[in-house]
């Protein structure tokens, strides 16, 4: 392990210093830079979401589709808890609301809103977390396929359950549900009018994936990256396979469902359409471009694929004509193609995706500029093919597989990269 | 090829980056575009499920637009501009759309067609104080609780209620209903139609539900079929009801096939061809009613603005002219005259003006109640003969 | 009532189980040699689709249909060479990344070519003639969807047990590193297996869009994720296995829809899959394979 440079803690404080005034600073001025407010939000909740998935995929080398059944969960549960009482009747217009849930609801009101909002979205992680828990235990013994259709498939029944026309009364089945209290909610913040919008999803995000970074340095986290590496030599060295995989799948599905319920209160109103098969590929989309295996890159990768793909490439899909001259292939749809085949790429030819499983640090992100300015054709070599020449890892001169955890303090930092260039 | 590869990776999404930056300025530090500008955005989907007719929607918006581009506020003249965005029938694109067109400071927002999107984009609306006026969006849970929505067109419940007093009328006392699990319009029509065919006294023998996305429907509609109804009530999206309605005369059903105004598409004749025949279904708006002179001068001028460009005329479908384009005609007018009576282009100024806005629109008049919908109280019904939509008569209620 | 109503009922399930059984056994054919579960497969039977609907257009149907089932090989081997084999000695995970990315590709191409509107499939001479047996109404292609599968799976039974070239994919199915040793050229291998599972989700294709008749860019996904199920529930790798699977998935899917739990449908074909995992996970008529160090 290198010896931390003391210069580079410092860094770090400034740079999350940065992040947060301009946080603070977007936050003032909302109504002018909306899109880039929404889009931010909706960035900080995949990025925990690629995370939870990182976490099940990079680091302990199981495959799980279930992402936006976990999600769904998630957001049901927190809209279901966090609608106002007397929004209920008017929400469930059509079957109206079950008698229990009524009576928990006004039991709960007595909650200020905030401690009900957390209490809600760690009820949606708890249930979420259960049913991977019983998806575990038959699955995870087998091989790792198995367990990618078996949640693809579980994502497809959560879907189906809530839309059933036979629980009406408790999801309000096809007609969704509104009034969800959002990030600037009233009492969600400390001052009047919506102030929050970024700060609360972003000390929810930071909360959130910090959470998992502990898990992964901590030796659990050692021994999901033994089960990566090989299942059997990691079963030889005393690891339950078992009991790991299990908790690394409860906890993925943990966080993802808090992830749903932040969806939800950033979507104000949820329906089971909203969780289909797609956002459970867009997702595999972020984390693969960010890189297997690296939290700064699955951060990264959520910034970079919402602004893309929400933002600045929507011209895509728009028919351009320059002079009379109709710019072939823009139209509706192109952007996904783009997407799909940027995917594609980074499968085939450039496995590694931003940062391979290495993460961000100060001297890495130094490292690289030093090397692109005084030895490039070196770094060329180096760097063969596969490695990012975006973010240079630290330690590659030394050995390069099995990766050694860095040391925590690269995750914040990822973020205000992105929001400082977003401004 | 590997290092070029991932050299024009870097490249794409360092752009990327850069794009946002450059993107964001632009947006944020764009002043209102000079002071005699007034732009109202129109929120419709152009894509995806609904795209066909959140199309024809949009056309009657830019024909109204056509005609009034200008407001005079204080004695000075206001430009007004549109700004369109595509919601893709989607509601996380919704969503992210809705506040686009609040970053782009619209005074007043016009959409959008399906309930759906409408209702996923109303609290952003409402948060911004912007008001909304639907065209087509039929649903009670648009306007409901959101002092922001309007709509000039007439609600579900009440369309149900008109297509469960027309079969009832004709004979047919056994119903089917036929409803898509997860889309709000389908589900809440299904049952309003439900319980007001039910307290007329007739008899719903069977309820069926698809999911989205299935194209599949043989094994629900021999459950109708065993039912044996008069006839089949399905509220459905133009995508799937030339399906329901061919494979429903496959297995030898023969009543009549009933359903909202989303069926008043000619893609779905198109489509189903001869099956098609005698499949009925209400709307806002005929253009063969004489009776109002607004609604001839309309269509008139309406068919003059299709036949003049051809794309548009090819995704009508021709030159009849759609209920929607009358809705989205009159809401346009709306805002307009509410901005008029204002005096400001502020939009919560406009939401006050709307409250109490009484207009003579083409698809009648229109004034709206406590929750914000245009008080309605007549349907049209249409039937579809020889591959055409024909009128069948106006149905009233109280 | 009563009988009429069952039979029709019973009709509609086998129909289906049949054209579930066609690609069912693309999918089990691919695991078996490659141990990939091919998420584009369902999107080449989807992309078929659209090539009838296109090649109905414009020549004679008999030619429609060649040209629809060599459109569709020629899609499926492209996507083994272009997705699948530069990636054949790498980590497991990112060559199933690289199938869900190439259906993910498939599924954006035809929404882009084809828009998300439906379109509506051409309807073939002869396969969509009402029949009325009694009470009981339906197309032709309904009664000869499963006539045709079991057709074309005692075929392929045939070619699998009987020929030289089927005996060297057994082999390379059993034992990949020893075929390859014996002389197997496993690239020619690989190809047949995705031309004959391609040329089977051309005519499953050809058979259920006439039932149903119309396309989306969608249509495949989940249809692709049951017959994996049917796949697996037959034990994966065995062809009968998997047409035994998509008849039982079909027939169940049907009974489900028709007692009103449509919403539960697509959830039982899952909860069989979990069932089958935890009881019984080599399938009915799988064999065990254990992993070698």
């Amino acid at each position: 392990m290198r010896v931390k440079n003391p210069k580079h803690t410092w860094y770090s404080i400034l740079l999350a210093l940065v992040i947060l005034a301009a946080t603070i600073y977007l936050e003032f001025n909302r109504s002018k830079y909306g899109m880039a407010v929404s889009v931010i939000q909706k960035s900080l909740i995949f990025a925990v979401v690629a995370v939870a998935m990182n976490l099940l995929n990079g680091f302990t080398g199981l495959f799980s589709l279930g992402q936006a059944g976990f999600m769904a969960i998630g957001a049901y549960a927190t809209a279901m808890l966090t609608i106002p009482v007397e929004r209920m009747e008017a929400v469930y217009y059509m079957s109206g609301v079950v008698p229990w849930l009524m009576s928990l609801k006004r039991a709960l009101s007595v909650l200020p809103e905030p401690v009900l909002i957390i209490i809600a979205m760690l009820i949606g992680g708890m249930i979420a977390g259960l049913f991977a828990f019983l998806i575990g235990i038959p699955v995870l013994r087998l091989k790792s396929d198995y367990l990618a259709i078996a949640t693809l498939g579980f994502a497809e029944i959560v879907r189906g359950i809530i839309s059933a026309p036979q629980l009406d009364q408790f999801t309000n089945g096809s007609y969704g549900l509104k009034n969800i209290p959002g990030f600037g909610s009233n009492s969600l913040s400390f001052m009047p009018d919506g102030f929050g919008v970024l700060l609360v999803p972003l000390f929810a995000s930071t909360i959130l994936i910090g959470f998992i970074v502990l898990v992964i340095n901590s030796s659990y986290g050692r021994a999901f990256k033994a089960i990566r590496e090989d299942e059997i030599a990691a079963e030889a060295m005393g690891i339950n396979l078992l009991k790991h995989k299990q908790m690394s799948f409860v906890l993925s599905s943990f966080v993802t469902a808090i992830a749903g319920g932040m969806l939800a209160m950033f979507m104000r109103s949820i329906e089971p359409r909203a969780f289909s098969t797609i956002i459970t590929y867009d997702i595999l989309l972020i984390v693969v471009i960010g890189g297997l295996g690296s939290i700064t890159g699955s951060v990264l990768g959520a910034f970079v694929v919402t602004f893309a793909k929400d933002w600045f490439l929507r011209f895509f899909d728009v028919p351009l004509i320059i002079g009379g001259f109709q710019v072939p292939f823009l139209r509706i749809g192109f952007r996904m193609v783009i997407f799909s085949i940027l995917l594609m790429v980074v499968v085939l030819f450039y496995r590694r995706g931003l940062m391979g499983n290495s993460e961000f640090t100060w001297h890495g992100f130094f490292n690289l500029f030093r090397r692109r300015l005084k030895r490039p054709e070196v770094m060329a070599e180096t760097s063969g093919g596969s490695m990012s020449p975006i973010i240079i890892a630290p330690g590659r001169d030394q050995a390069p597989a099995p990766l050694i955890p860095d040391p925590p303090g690269g995750e914040p930092e990822e973020e205000a990269d992105e929001e400082a260039a977003d401004e | 090829m590997k290092k070029l590869l991932s050299l024009i990776l870097t490249v794409v999404l360092v752009f990327s980056l850069v794009a946002c930056t450059s993107d964001s300025s632009t947006d944020g530090d764009q002043p209102a575009s000079g002071d005699n500008v007034i732009k109202i955005g129109v929120f419709e989907p152009v894509t995806g499920e609904n795209g066909g007719g959140g199309f024809q929607e949009v056309l009657g918006i830019r024909y109204a637009h056509q005609l009034t581009n200008t407001v005079e506020i204080g004695g000075e003249e206001y430009t007004i501009e549109l700004v369109e965005v595509d919601n893709k029938s989607d509601r996380t694109e919704a969503v992210t759309v809705a506040s686009n067109l609040v970053a782009q400071n619209v005074s007043a927002i016009i959409g959008s067609y399906g309930s759906g999107v409408s209702i996923a984009a109303g609290p952003t609306y409402e948060e911004a104080q912007i008001p909304a006026v639907a065209p087509s969006a039929t649903n009670p849970q648009v306007t409901l609780g959101n002092e922001y929505y309007f709509r000039v067109c007439f609600l579900d419940p009440f369309q149900g209620e008109v297509m469960a007093n027309y079969a009832f009328q004709d004979g047919l006392t056994k119903a089917a209903v036929i409803t898509q699990l997860g889309d709000d319009y389908s589900s809440g029509l299904g049952n309003f139609f439900l319980k007001a065919f039910e307290e007329l006294g007739g008899e719903i023998v069977s309820e069926q539900q698809f999911q989205t996305g299935d194209t599949d429907f043989k094994a629900i509609l021999a459950n109708v079929k065993n039912a044996e109804p008069d006839v089949i009530f399905a509220p459905s999206s133009v995508a799937t009801a030339p399906l329901l309605i061919k494979q429903a005369r496959e297995l030898g059903i023969e009543a009549k096939i009933m359903a909202g105004d989303t069926w008043e598409n000619q893609a779905i004749i198109d489509n189903a061809g001869a099956d098609a025949e005698g499949v009925a279904l209400s709307t806002f708006f005929d253009e063969n009613d004489t009776s109002s002179p607004l609604a001839g001068e309309f269509v008139t001028g309406f068919k003059e603005f299709l036949n003049g460009n051809d794309e548009y005329l090819n995704k009508n479908g021709g030159d009849g002219v759609a209920a929607v384009s009358a809705l989205g005609f009159d809401a346009y007018n709306v805002v307009v005259e509410a901005i008029k009576v204002a005096q400001s282009s502020d939009s919560v100024a406009i939401k006050d003006a709307l409250k109490g806005l009484s207009l003579d629109g083409v698809t009648g008049s229109i004034s709206f109640d406590e929750n914000g919908d245009a008080k309605k109280d007549m349907a049209y019904i249409k039937i579809i003969q020889d591959g055409k939509f024909m009128f069948d008569k106006t149905v009233k209620t109280q | 009532m009563g009988s009429t109503y069952l039979l029709q009922q019973l009709l509609t399930g086998i129909s289906l189980g049949g054209a579930y059984a066609l690609i069912a056994v693309g999918y089990s054919m691919v695991y078996g040699i490659l141990m990939l579960i091919n998420f584009a497969h369902a999107d080449i039977f989807m992309m078929a689709g659209y090539f009838m609907i296109f090649s109905f257009a414009a020549m004679p149907w008999p030619v429609a249909i060649v040209v629809v089932i060599l459109g569709t090989i020629l899609l499926g081997v492209t996507i083994e060479k272009v997705a699948y084999k530069p990636l054949r000695s790498a980590p497991r995970m990112s060559i199933m990344i690289s199938a869900i990315g190439m259906s993910y590709l498939l599924q954006n191409l035809a929404t882009y070519l084809f828009s998300a509107l439906p379109q509506a499939y051409p309807a073939i001479p002869g396969l969509k003639k009402l029949i009325k047996l009694g009470d009981l109404n339906s197309s032709m292609v309904t009664f000869v969807t499963p006539i045709i599968t079991i057709i074309l799976v005692v075929l392929l039974m045939m070619l699998l047990k009987r020929t030289k070239i089927g005996m060297a994919m057994r082999a390379v199915s059993k034992d990949y590193d020893t075929a390859k040793l014996m002389g197997i050229k496993i690239n020619q291998i690989i190809s047949l297996t995705f031309v004959i599972g391609s040329a089977l989700a051309a005519i499953g294709s050809i058979l259920y869009f006439t039932d149903r008749m119309s396309v989306t860019p969608f249509s495949g996904t989940l249809l692709g994720l049951k017959c994996f199920v049917a796949a697996v529930l037959g034990g994966i790798g065995s062809v009968p296995g998997a047409v035994i699977g998509g008849f039982i998935i079909g027939i169940t899917e049907t009974t489900l829809i028709a007692m009103g739990y449509s919403t539960f449908s697509s959830a039982f074909t899952f909860l069989i899959l979990i069932i089958i995992l935890m009881v019984r996970p080599t399938g009915l008529l799988g064999e065990t394979l254990t992993e070698k160090v």
